[in-house]
C-alpha cells in the first residue's frame, strides 16, 4: 500500500463486548475513496464482522450517517484525504441507542415521522378525474426546502436539545411536519401544530441552529421549528384573550 | 420458530412495494399487508432515480405516441398488449401520485410540467426537479404511514420462499437486529425487490440491488424472463459509477469526443443542432448511445482517464441559472463526487450498467406462473421494456404494475389460512441452513469479496455491451465454478446481532444465480437486438427471435431455456429510425 491512513473504528458488538472499545485499521488513502470506501476496504479485506449501513453511495439513501472525528456526516460524501495524514475517527450518530458497530436504532424517530402525519391531509379529497391540484413555482417554493430531507439523522446527532430530552420529536421531523404545512395541496396544519406543541422539547431549542448547519441536502429545520413556535406561540396567546371566543 | 400471517406480503419496501401495499389497503382494508425489506423504506433504490416519469398528459401528445416509442425503443421485444395498459394508466397513476403530495415541477400557471427525454418523440416527463425517484418515493412512503393496515418488518431480509402444493405461502426472513429467523406466511406474495446492477462491477445501482427477488423466484421454480438484456446507461460518473441523468442532455447537453465532436452524428442518430431535438441525437434511445461509445473508444477518439476511456458532457452553455432549477442534483452529484463544476468545466462520462429489462416472468396483473406469487418493477419482467427501456418508462412502470399487482393479490388473498405442517418444516430447515452458515460448520475458506469481483469481472467482459459466444460460454462455466466456490465461504462474523456479512454473503449467492441466468440467455439468443448485441451476430433475427427468453433453474445442472413468441397488436416488427 503506497498510501496509507489509520481509521479509528468504534466497535460494539454486544454478545462480546460490554461498551464500545475502539479498533484501528489502515486502509489506503486514494484522492477519490470516501470514508465509506474505507470501511468497505476494512469489510472486504481486513473484518468482515465490522457493521455499518450504506447504499445508494451518492448522498441520496440517508443510510450511511456516521460521526467523523467528532462531526455527524454522510460517510459516502466525506472524503478520506481531508483527515490526512490522519487518524480518522469513525463512531456511530451521538444521541442513538448503539445496536451494533456503527449501526444506530432507529425506531424512535420512525415513530416521530409517522406522528406529525407527514401526509397530505385534506377535508374533501379531489376526485383523480378533475385532474391536479394547481400549484404555481412559487407555491412550490414556499415548502421545496424541507421536502428535500433524506432522513440521514444527522440533524439529530447535532440536536443539543434532543441529547437532553430524547421526546423531542427533533429536527427532521418537525421539518418534514412543516414541509406539509405549507403545502397548497395540505389542511392538516391545524392538526399538526396540536400535536407539535404539546411538547417540551419544541421551547428548548433555543435556535442554536446546528442541525441546519449540519444538514447536508440544505434543508433548514431550525426555521421550521422557529415557524412552529411562533405559531404555537400565538395560539396559546389567542386562547390566553379569548378562552371562551372562537371555538 | 415465531410465526406471523398476513393476507399480502410485499418483499421489498421500494416504489413499486409501497404501491402495491397501499393497492391493497385501498381494495379491502380488512385484509392484514405487510411490507418486508432488508432495509427501511425510505433507503430504497427508487430513491436514486433522477430525471422524470412518462406519462401522457398534455394535449398535443397521444397514447398511441408514448406507446409506439415505448415499442420502437425496446426493438420490438415489447408485449404490446401491456404496453397499451401501461401507457393508459401511467397518468392517471402519476395524477395519484401529485394528490399524495409529490412535488412535481409545475409550470407557471401551476399545472404539471413535463420535459424531454431519450427515444421519446413528445415532451411527457413529468420530473421533480431532477430528484424524481427520491420525492416518488418519499411521497408514497409517507403516505402509507397513514394507512394502519400496512404492517412493516424494516430491516428483515427474506432468504427463500416457501412453496408448498404448487403455491407460494410466505417466506423465510432474518430480522437483522436479532439475528431471530421467522417464518412471514401469506396467502400472496408481491416479490417488489427491484434490480441485480451489482453483478457488475460497473454500476450505477446502489448496494442493496444484488437481484434477490429474481433468484428467490428462480429456485422457488418460477421463470426468469428476457435476463440477458442489461442496460447500460450512457452517462456515469468514472470510478463511482454515480448517474448523471439524461434530463441533463434533455435540457441541452452535448456529448464531446477527444476532439470536442459531437460523435453520436456519425451513428445514424441524426444532425447536430444547437436545441435539443427529440428522438435524435443526444436524445436518441440509451442503447445506441452506449453502442456508440464503444465505436468511438475503438476508433481511438475517446480520452483516457484514470478509470478507463471517457467522453465528456457538456453543460457550459445551458447556463448557471438553468442547471440550478432543472439539474440541481447533477450539480451536487459534480461537486461533491467528481469535485468539478458543471457550470464551468465539461463533466467527464462513460456507460454504465444501470437497468434490467428482463425479470421474473409475470403477466399484466403481476401473477407469475407459481400460484400466489407475484412481480412488480423492475425485479418482474412484464415486458414493456422489451430489448431496451426508454429513459423515464421506469418510474411510472412501478406505479403501473405494483397497483395492478396490488389490486390483483388482494383478489385472490381474502381469508387467512394457517401454514400446514410441510411449510413449517421447510422454514425450519431454511432456518438450520442459515445456522450452520453463521457458524462456519462448512469449514470454508472463501472470501465473499473475492467471489464477488471474479463474478463482476466474468460479467463485464463478457456480458457487458457487445457480447460474444465463446466467452458466454466460458462465462457460464466460470459462474457455474463460482457458484460451487460460494457454498464454502469462510465468514468472520458470528453475531446474531446485524450481522451485515451473512446477508452480503446471501446476497452473493443471489447475484450468481442471476449472473447464471443472464449468461445462458445471452448465450443462446444469437441475434442482437436492442440491448443485447453479439458481435457474432450483428444482426436482428424476427424469424427466430422475435421472442421472449424464459430461463428455468436446474438444480442439476445448467439452466433450461425456452422461448415465448411476443405478443405484437398493432405495430408491426420495423427498423428503429432516429434523427
Amino acid at each position: 500500500m503506497a498510501e496509507a491512513i489509520e481509521l479509528q473504528v468504534a466497535r460494539y458488538r454486544p454478545e462480546q463486548e460490554s461498551q464500545p472499545a475502539w479498533e484501528t485499521f489502515p486502509v489506503p488513502l486514494r484522492k477519490e475513496w470516501t470514508v465509506l470506501d474505507g470501511l468497505n476496504y476494512i469489510k472486504d479485506r481486513l473484518d468482515g464482522s465490522l457493521s455499518f449501513r450504506w447504499s445508494c453511495r451518492m448522498g441520496i439513501c440517508g443510510s450511511c450517517g456516521m460521526m467523523v472525528n467528532g462531526e455527524p456526516k454522510l460517510t459516502c460524501a466525506t472524503f478520506l484525504s481531508n483527515y490526512a495524514p490522519g487518524p480518522v475517527r469513525v463512531e456511530p450518530l451521538r444521541y442513538f441507542p448503539v445496536v451494533r458497530d456503527l449501526v444506530i436504532a432507529l425506531d424512535d424517530f420512525m415513530a416521530k415521522l409517522q406522528s406529525v402525519k407527514p401526509w397530505i391531509v385534506r377535508q374533501e379529497e379531489k376526485p383523480l378525474a378533475d385532474g391536479e391540484y394547481l400549484q404555481t413555482p412559487q407555491q412550490l417554493d414556499a415548502y421545496q426546502q424541507f421536502s428535500m430531507c433524506i432522513n440521514c439523522m444527522i440533524c439529530y446527532a447535532a440536536c443539543p436539545v434532543y441529547g437532553l430530552d430524547p421526546l423531542f420529536a427533533g429536527p427532521a421531523a418537525i421539518a418534514l411536519a412543516q414541509r406539509y404545512n405549507l403545502d397548497s395541496r395540505d389542511q392538516g396544519a391545524g392538526e399538526r401544530l396540536s400535536i407539535l406543541s404539546q411538547q417540551d422539547g419544541i421551547w428548548g431549542c433555543t435556535f442554536v441552529g446546528e442541525c441546519t448547519k449540519v444538514c447536508p441536502k440544505n434543508v433548514d429545520p431550525a426555521g421550521a421549528i422557529q415557524q412552529y413556535k411562533l405559531a404555537a406561540a400565538k395560539e396559546w396567546f389567542r386562547s390566553l384573550v379569548a378562552p371562551w371566543g372562537t371555538k | 420458530m415465531d410465526i406471523s400471517y398476513h393476507d399480502v406480503l410485499l418483499v421489498g419496501g421500494g416504489g413499486a412495494g409501497l404501491r402495491a401495499a397501499i393497492a391493497v389497503a385501498e381494495v379491502n382494508p380488512k385484509l392484514s399487508v405487510a411490507v418486508v425489506s432488508k432495509v427501511y423504506p425510505m433507503r430504497s433504490h427508487t430513491v436514486s432515480a433522477e430525471g422524470g416519469a412518462a406519462g401522457v398528459v398534455k394535449p398535443n401528445d397521444t397514447l398511441d405516441e408514448h406507446a409506439y416509442d415505448t415499442i420502437s425503443g425496446g426493438d420490438w421485444l415489447c408485449d404490446q398488449d401491456a404496453v397499451e395498459i401501461f401507457v393508459r394508466e401511467a397518468p392517471q397513476e402519476l395524477l395519484r401520485l401529485e394528490h399524495w403530495g409529490c412535488p412535481w415541477s409545475r409550470e407557471a400557471d401551476g399545472h404539471i410540467a413535463v420535459r424531454a427525454f431519450g427515444g421519446m418523440r413528445k415532451m411527457r416527463t413529468w420530473f421533480a426537479a431532477d430528484k424524481t425517484g427520491f420525492h416518488m418515493l418519499h411521497t408514497l412512503f409517507q403516505t402509507t404511514l397513514k394507512y394502519t393496515a400496512i404492517a412493516r418488518y424494516d430491516e428483515w431480509f427474506v432468504t427463500k420462499l416457501l412453496v408448498d402444493d404448487g403455491r407460494v405461502q410466505g417466506v423465510v426472513a432474518i430480522e437483522l437486529m436479532t439475528g431471530k429467523v421467522q417464518a412471514i406466511t401469506a396467502n400472496a406474495v408481491i416479490l417488489c425487490t427491484g434490480g441485480c446492477g451489482r453483478v457488475f462491477p460497473f454500476t450505477t445501482n446502489a448496494a442493496i440491488k444484488t437481484g434477490d427477488g429474481m433468484a428467490l423466484a428462480y429456485r422457488a421454480g418460477a421463470p426468469l424472463k428476457d435476463m440477458e438484456f442489461i442496460q447500460y446507461h450512457p452517462t456515469g460518473l468514472p470510478f463511482t459509477g454515480i448517474l448523471i441523468t439524461e434530463a441533463a442532455r434533455s435540457e441541452g447537453g452535448y456529448l464531446l469526443n477527444k476532439d470536442g465532436y459531437r460523435y453520436l452524428q456519425d451513428y445514424n442518430l441524426g444532425k447536430p443542432e444547437p436545441k435539443p431535438k427529440l428522438r435524435s441525437m443526444e436524445l436518441g434511445p440509451r442503447d445506441r448511445l452506449s453502442q456508440a461509445f464503444v465505436k468511438e473508444q475503438e476508433k481511438g477518439r475517446t480520452i483516457e482517464g484514470p478509470y478507463g476511456p471517457i467522453v465528456h458532457l457538456d453543460l457550459r452553455h445551458l447556463g448557471e441559472k438553468l442547471i440550478n432549477t432543472r439539474l440541481p442534483f447533477v450539480r451536487e452529484l459534480c461537486l461533491k463526487y467528481e469535485n468539478i463544476d458543471p457550470v464551468t468545466e465539461m463533466i467527464p462520462v462513460r456507460p454504465v450498467a444501470h437497468y434490467m429489462m428482463g425479470g421474473v416472468h409475470t403477466d399484466q396483473d403481476g401473477a407469475t406462473p407459481l400460484a400466489g406469487l407475484y412481480a412488480a418493477g423492475e425485479v418482474a419482467c412484464v415486458s414493456i421494456n422489451g430489448a431496451n427501456r426508454l429513459g423515464s418508462n421506469s418510474l411510472p412502470e412501478l406505479l403501473v404494475f405494483g397497483a395492478r399487482a396490488g389490486r390483483a393479490a388482494a383478489e385472490v388473498a381474502s381469508g387467512r389460512r394457517p401454514p400446514n405442517g410441510k411449510v413449517l418444516a421447510q422454514a425450519q430447515d431454511e432456518e438450520r441452513r442459515l445456522k450452520e452458515m453463521l457458524l462456519g460448520s462448512s469449514g470454508g475458506t472463501e472470501r465473499i469479496a473475492t467471489l464477488r469481483e471474479e463474478m463482476q469481472e466474468t460479467m463485464e467482459s463478457s456480458a457487458g455491451i457487445y457480447r460474444q459466444g465463446t466467452a458466454l460460454k466460458q462465462a457460464a462455466e466460470r459462474i457455474g465454478e463460482l457458484k460451487q466456490r460460494c457454498d464454502r465461504l469462510a465468514l468472520d462474523d458470528r453475531s446474531q446481532t446485524f450481522n451485515t456479512e451473512l446477508t452480503t454473503a446471501l446476497e452473493l449467492s443471489f447475484l450468481l444465480d442471476v449472473a447464471e441466468a443472464m449468461v445462458h440467455c445471452a448465450a443462446q439468443r444469437k441475434e442482437s437486438r436492442g440491448a443485447h448485441q453479439r458481435t457474432d451476430f450483428p444482426e436482428r433475427d424476427d424469424r427466430n427471435y422475435l421472442a421472449h427468453s424464459l430461463v428455468h433453474r436446474n438444480p442439476s445442472g445448467a439452466p433450461r431455456v425456452e422461448y415465448v413468441p411476443v405478443r405484437i397488436t398493432r405495430w408491426p416488427p420495423g427498423e428503429r429510425t432516429y434523427g
